[in-house]
């Protein structure tokens, strides 16, 4: 723990950081800044309903519709909110699309840019400081620790999401996966694949991570 | 940000640190570690709904205080994302005089 506070505003750490958020919270309650509810509310819609299953959704639609796949790549957000996904942070989306000969892999350098609508809150390790800094230095390394092992001929571009402009990997779609349904291909589009550090699961594989 | 690379493997981001991190080939998973984490995450989120802030006025101290905190602990040891996201919360509602720290502390010792 750090004792050391070096800005005035208020102490550093918190006492207890559980105690304090509670707090703040009443405060905020007792002020009429917001319902009673509220809070529990965006939390359980985050905890629930919101998550990278929407992404997915969006990236099998792309792999069966081709039109559909030609107006994500132009217009991300108005391609995604067809599909019913909008909201916070889901604003400026990019979509970019994994090719034989480019990979896309995507990092918030700064703090945690992350497309809410589509993937839901962010992973722990995306935030953290290594791959924060990682990602950008050495994404080909990074990858690897991820268990993906690029061929050297494929191109790396590495994405940093900010409010400005947010990211998000539209997968290769597996090979095996000719006749199935948009339905079935969703289920092989991890979160991972679309941050860009993994690929999509080949139908084998799709039961594992679901 | 010094450009060596540091000496964190993701593997390690994904075993290290207290074992409360989901594999990352797994699709779902527990989006808060603790709850009040999720309290913070909500207030942030609710406040910004009834237009107290610019979700970019919450972006931009989240970001200060993250740095602020790499500066200070160069290894990155014992980073919590929510923490700072607690910290850049109050710091925001302190700047727009909607909640000051000597209020929360006030309650507290009252507790």
């Amino acid at each position: 723990m750090d004792k050391g506070s070096t800005h005035g505003h208020h102490p550093q750490p918190l006492p207890d950081v559980a105690l304090r958020v509670k707090a703040l919270e009443a405060l905020l309650i007792d002020k009429g800044l917001i319902a009673t509810d509220a809070v529990d509310k965006v939390a359980e819609a985050y905890e629930k309903d919101i998550g990278p299953l929407n992404g997915a959704k969006v990236v099998a639609r792309a792999w069966v519709d081709p039109a559909y796949k030609g107006r994500l790549l132009k217009d991300a957000t108005a391609a995604i909110a067809e599909l019913g996904f909008s909201g916070m942070q889901g604003e400026h989306m990019v979509v970019v699309e994994n090719t034989d000969k480019v990979h896309n892999m995507v990092v918030c350098t700064l703090c945690s840019c992350y497309p809410w609508p589509v993937l839901g809150l962010p992973p722990v390790w995306y935030k953290a400081p290594a791959y924060r800094s990682r990602a950008v230095i050495e994404p080909r390394a990074v990858l690897r620790e991820f268990g993906l092992e690029l061929d050297d001929t494929r191109e790396i571009r590495v994405w940093d999401s900010s409010a400005e402009l947010r990211y998000m990997v539209l997968p290769r779609r597996p090979a095996g996966t000719g006749g199935m349904s948009e339905q079935r291909l969703a289920k092989l589009v991890t979160r991972e694949s679309m941050i860009g550090v993994a690929e999509a699961n080949t139908p084998g594989k799709a039961r594992k991570g679901a | 940000m010094s450009a060596t690379a540091r000496p964190i493997l993701a593997e390690q981001l994904t075993s290290n640190l207290g074992g409360a991190i989901a594999p990352p080939r797994k699709n779902g998973e527990l989006v808060f570690e603790h709850p009040w984490e999720g309290r913070a995450f909500g207030i942030a989120i609710a406040l910004c709904e009834r237009k107290a802030y610019d979700w970019e006025e919450f972006r931009s101290r989240l970001i200060a205080e993250i740095a602020a905190f790499e500066r200070r602990n160069p290894g990155a040891e014992g980073f919590s994302y929510y923490r700072c996201w607690a910290a850049a919360l109050e710091r925001l509602l302190e700047d727009k005089g909607i909640c000051t720290a000597k209020e929360i502390e006030h309650l507290l010792a009252a507790d």
